[in-house]
C-alpha cells in the first residue's frame, strides 16, 4: 500500500504512467500538459523506466508515432490538451479504427477562438466522435487510479481501444493534492504485460490500415461501435477488480446526496468537488440538492444514468463546451437525448460555466439550482454568469 | 526501337545478366491495381528484393497504399501500416522506436527489423514535410523513400512542389494565360542533406540495380537515410505506358533527374551521365504534360537544368564528407 | 475478375480491418485490362532477364529452360517488357478475346 504524499497531479499522471511500465512515450508539448511531457521525459532519462521518449515536432506527429510503435506491440503513453488535441485530431478516430489501446492523458483546455490556454472541455467535446474511451478525473488521486486503469481497459483482448484520461488544466495539473501512489508490485499485479493482438513483425505477416470500399466500412464501422459500447462491461470489472485491490470506488456516475433530491446538478471533472460543497450548503437550508459526477463519459452509460435520476425533478446539467448553433452543452444534449424514451423523466436545464477557465464558485453553484429549481430557464441553455 | 539498342554506353555500368542475381521473391505481388507500366509499382517491387523480410514499411495514403490494400487482401509479404497522409515519417518513427524499445527490453527477438516509411511526393515533400523532417533530425534508425512522379496521382494529378517547371497538372493546368506549373521543383534530397542524416541518394525505377544498391546501402545505416526515387507516372504524365523506363533514362542522360548519392556529406555520382547530355526536349517530348511548350519556353528549362546540373557537379567535385574534414582536427 | 469472396457480416470484419493472408491481392486477376499481350520468341532471347526485372506486376518468370514467360493472370499488357527488351525478342500482340 503507497504512501499519501503531496504531488503536483500533472507529475502524479506521469508517475502512474510510470507505474505501468511503458514502452515509448511521444509527446508534444503545450500548456496547461506540458508538466506531463516533461516529467515523463525525466522518468525516461533518469532510466526509471526503460522505455523510448520520441521528441515529435507536432501533435499530429504525437498521435501518429504513439500508433507505430502500438502497431509494433509497444505499450504507449501519450498527451496533450486543446489546439494539439484538435491537430491530432484526424489520426483520433483511426487510432480507435485500427483497435490501438494508446493511453492519452488529456490537459483539458479551452480551445481557441480566442486562444486561452485555460481550463473548459471544450477541447475533448469535439472527440466524442471518435471512439474513444473517456474518463474524467475529479482530483488528483483519480487522475492517478485513471491512468493505470486506462491501461488494463484498452488493452483488454475484448477491448482494444485507445483511452483518454482527462484532468483540467491548471485546476488539476498544476496542484499539488494528497495522493495515494500505489507500490510497483501491486500495479505489476494489477496490470500484467501487454498482449497485443498482432503486432508489425515479419515472423507473422499483417497489413493494417487496409482501404474500406464502401461494401466493407459500414460494417467496419459497426464493429467498432460495438466495441466500444460493449466495453463498459470491462470498465466496470476493471472497477470493481480497483476497489478489491486499492480500496477506492469507482462508477461510471457518481451520486451524491440524491436519495431524496429534488434538483440535481450534473458536472464532469474537478468542478465536482465545487458542487458537492454547494449542495452541502443547499442541504444544511434544507433545500433537497444533489449532485451527479459522471466519470465515464464515453462509452455513456445509459443504464447508469437512468438508475440516476429516478425520483429527481430537475436535473442541472453544467457543461463547460458550447456546441454552438446546436442544442447547447454536449453534456445535456446527450443527457436529454439518453433520457427522452423515459415515461417518468427529470425536467433539464443547461449551464455553461467555466469557459475558458472562469472559475465557478460555491456560490455560483447554489445560484444555479436556485435557478434551476423552477424546472426551466428563460432560453434554452444559459451562458451562466456571462456579462451583458 | 528502345534506348537500350541505342545507345549501349548510357545503361548503367551493370552487367546486362545483373538482373538475375536479384533475390527472385516477390514482397510486393501481382493482382495489386496499379496502372498499366507504373514505374512507382515497378520501384516498390524492386525495393523490397532489397530490403528483405525483416522490414516493417509504414506507407503514407497514396496511389500504392490504394491499390494494394484493399480490404480483405493485400499486395504486401511484409509487415505494413497505413494510418493517414501527413504522418508515414511519423508513424515509421514510432515503429522504430516500438520495435527498438521492445527489443531492448528482451520483448521480442534480438534480431535487427529495420523500419521503412515511404511515401509519394505528395505525402513527402508537402503534408509529409513537417513529419520527415522531424524524424530525420531526430535521428531514428529509419529509411525513408520518396516516389516522385511529380503530382499528386492519386486524387487525380494535381500539382506538388514536385512538379516540374512548366509542367501542365489539373490545379496548375497549362491554360491560355498560364502555361503550366510556374515555379521550379523543389529538391527535396538537398534538403534532407542539410539535415545531416548519414546517407541521402537520388534514384529511379530505371536503374534498379542503382536503386537496390542504394537502398541495401541506406538499410545498413544506423541512423535516419533519405532516397528520393524518380518514378514514371504514364497516366499523369499522359505518356505511353511502355515508355515508363525510356523515361527514366532519359531525365538521367539529359541531366534532369542525375543519380548520386551524399554519405556524410560528400557527393558522389552513382550513374555516369553522357559527357554531352541530351537536351531537355529528348525527354519532354515524349509526355503530354509539356506537349504545350514553346521553343522559348524549352530553351528556359534547357538553361535551368544546365545551372542545376553544374551546381550538382560542384558539389560532386568540392564536397568532403565530414569524416575527411575530421582527419586533420584529430591530430 | 475473380469472384469475390470477403466477408460478409460485421462481425467477421477483423479488428482493424487487418489482413492476414500476405499477399493474397493475387486473388485479383488484373490479366483482364489487357488490351495487348507480350509474346517471347524464344529463339531470340537471350536470358538475360531484364523484362523480368522491369515488370511492374511482377508477372514474369523464368521457366525450366531459362526462358522466360509472363504469368496473364496478372499481366496489364504494359509493354515495358517488350520495350526494353535487347533482342527485341517480345513481340506486343492483340488479345483475341
Amino acid at each position: 500500500m503507497g504512501k499519501r504524499i503531496g504531488m503536483e497531479v500533472a507529475i502524479a499522471s506521469a508517475e502512474a504512467a510510470a507505474l505501468c511500465r511503458f514502452d515509448v512515450a511521444a509527446v508534444y508539448p503545450i500548456t496547461p500538459q506540458s508538466h506531463v511531457a516533461e516529467h515523463l521525459s525525466d522518468i525516461v532519462a533518469d532510466g526509471r523506466v526503460d522505455a523510448s521518449f520520441i521528441t515529435v515536432e507536432s501533435e499530429h506527429s504525437a498521435l501518429s508515432s504513439a500508433m507505430g510503435a502500438s502497431a509494433t506491440g509497444a505499450r504507449v503513453v501519450t498527451a496533450t490538451s486543446s489546439q494539439g488535441l484538435l491537430f491530432m485530431g484526424e489520426v483520433m478516430p483511426i487510432a480507435s479504427a485500427m483497435r490501438l489501446p494508446i493511453v492519452m492523458i488529456i490537459a483539458n483546455r479551452a480551445v481557441s477562438g480566442p486562444i486561452n490556454i485555460w481550463n473548459d472541455h471544450s477541447d475533448i467535446m469535439p472527440m466524442r466522435d471518435t471512439g474513444w474511451i473517456s474518463f474524467f478525473a475529479d482530483n488528483g488521486q483519480e487522475v492517478v487510479d485513471m491512468v493505470i486503469q486506462a491501461f488494463k481497459v484498452g488493452e483488454d483482448r475484448r477491448v482494444m481501444l485507445p483511452v483518454n484520461v482527462n484532468l483540467d488544466g491548471f485546476q488539476l495539473t498544476h496542484v499539488v493534492e494528497p495522493i495515494v501512489m500505489p507500490d510497483q508490485e501491486e500495479v505489476d499485479r494489477f496490470l500484467p504485460p501487454y498482449e497485443p493482438f498482432a503486432t508489425l513483425h515479419p515472423d507473422k505477416v499483417v497489413t493494417m490500415g487496409a482501404l474500406g470500399m464502401p461494401e466493407f466500412y459500414a460494417e467496419a464501422q459497426k464493429a467498432k461501435n460495438v466495441a466500444i459500447v460493449n466495453s463498459i462491461d470491462v470498465v466496470r470489472e476493471v472497477w470493481k477488480e480497483w476497489e478489491k485491490g486499492f480500496g477506492r470506488k469507482y462508477e461510471p456516475i457518481h451520486a451524491y446526496r440524491t436519495e431524496d433530491a429534488d434538483v440535481a446538478l450534473v458536472t464532469m471533472g474537478s468542478m465536482g468537488e465545487t458542487a458537492e460543497i454547494a449542495v452541502d450548503e443547499l442541504r444544511r437550508e434544507g433545500v433537497k440538492a444533489g449532485l451527479l459526477k459522471i466519470k465515464l463519459w464515453r462509452p455513456f452509460p445509459f443504464e447508469d444514468l437512468k438508475k440516476a435520476v429516478k425520483g429527481i425533478r430537475v436535473l442541472a446539467v453544467t457543461d463547460r463546451a458550447c456546441s454552438f448553433g446546436g442544442p447547447g452543452g454536449p453534456v445535456f444534449s446527450e443527457i436529454r437525448s439518453a433520457l427522452y424514451e423515459g415515461a417518468k423523466r427529470p425536467k433539464i436545464v443547461n449551464f455553461l460555466i467555466g469557459l475558458g477557465g472562469r472559475d465557478v464558485h460555491v456560490e455560483d453553484f447554489v445560484a444555479m439550482v436556485r435557478k434551476a429549481a423552477k424546472g426551466k430557464l428563460s432560453e434554452p441553455y444559459e451562458f451562466y454568469g456571462v456579462r451583458g | 526501337m528502345n534506348t537500350a539498342m541505342k545507345n549501349i554506353k548510357s545503361i548503367e555500368s551493370f552487367e546486362l545478366f545483373a538482373p538475375k542475381l536479384a533475390t527472385r521473391e516477390e514482397y510486393f505481388v501481382g493482382g495489386h491495381r496499379a496502372c498499366q507500366g507504373c514505374g512507382e509499382a515497378l520501384a516498390i517491387r524492386l525495393m523490397l528484393k532489397a530490403l528483405g523480410k525483416d522490414t516493417v514499411i509504414t506507407n503514407a495514403t497514396g496511389c500504392m497504399e490504394v491499390i494494394s490494400s484493399v480490404y480483405p487482401t493485400t499486395a504486401w509479404n511484409v509487415p505494413w501500416i497505413h494510418v493517414a497522409f501527413p504522418n508515414s515519417a511519423s508513424v515509421g518513427s514510432g515503429v522504430e522506436a516500438g520495435l527498438t524499445a521492445l527489443r531492448r527490453k528482451g520483448k521480442i527477438a534480438d534480431r535487427r527489423i529495420k523500419s521503412v516509411a515511404i511515401g509519394g511526393d505528395g505525402g513527402t515533400m508537402d503534408i509529409g514535410f513537417q513529419a520527415l523532417s522531424g524524424a530525420m533530425e531526430r535521428g531514428h534508425d529509419m529509411l525513408y523513400v520518396c516516389f516522385d512522379n511529380e503530382a499528386y496521382m492519386n486524387t487525380g494529378i494535381q500539382r506538388s512542389s514536385g512538379t516540374p517547371f512548366l509542367a501542365s497538372t489539373t490545379t496548375a493546368p497549362a491554360g491560355k494565360v498560364i502555361p503550366g506549373n510556374q515555379v521550379w521543383k523543389k529538391n527535396l534530397a538537398e534538403i534532407i542533406v542539410a539535415h545531416n542524416v548519414p546517407y541521402v541518394a537520388t534514384a529511379c525505377q530505371s536503374y534498379p540495380i542503382d536503386f537496390m544498391n542504394k537502398v541495401k546501402k541506406a538499410r545498413k545505416v544506423k541512423g535516419p537515410s533519405y532516397i528520393h526515387c524518380f518514378v514514371t507516372c504514364p497516366t499523369g504524365w499522359r505518356s505511353p505506358s511502355e515508355t515508363c523506363i525510356k523515361l527514366g533514362r532519359l531525365a538521367l542522360e539529359t541531366g534532369i533527374f542525375p543519380l548520386y548519392e551524399v554519405e556524410d556529406g560528400k557527393y558522389r555520382l552513382t550513374v555516369e551521365v553522357p559527357e554531352k547530355r541530351r537536351p531537355v526536349q529528348d525527354y519532354l517530348k515524349g509526355q503530354g504534360r509539356f506537349r504545350h511548350l514553346t521553343p522559348d519556353q524549352i530553351q528556359v528549362i534547357q538553361e535551368r537544368v544546365d545551372i542545376e546540373w553544374e551546381t550538382l557537379m560542384i558539389k560532386v567535385k568540392n564536397s568532403r564528407s565530414r569524416e575527411e574534414l575530421r582527419a586533420p582536427r584529430a591530430k | 475478375m475473380t469472384e469475390k469472396k470477403g466477408p460478409e457480416t460485421w462481425q467477421e470484419i477483423n479488428p482493424g480491418c487487418m489482413v492476414f493472408r500476405p499477399g493474397s491481392a493475387s486473388e485479383y486477376h488484373t490479366g483482364s485490362w489487357r488490351a495487348k499481350r507480350p509474346i517471347w520468341d524464344n529463339a531470340k532471347c537471350i536470358k538475360c532477364g531484364v523484362c523480368y526485372i522491369f515488370c511492374p506486376e511482377g508477372c514474369i518468370t523464368e521457366d525450366a529452360d531459362g526462358f522466360f514467360v509472363a504469368n496473364f493472370d496478372y499481366c496489364k499488357g504494359c509493354g515495358i517488357c517488350a520495350h526494353e527488351c535487347w533482342p527485341k525478342a517480345i513481340a506486343m500482340v492483340n488479345e483475341e478475346d
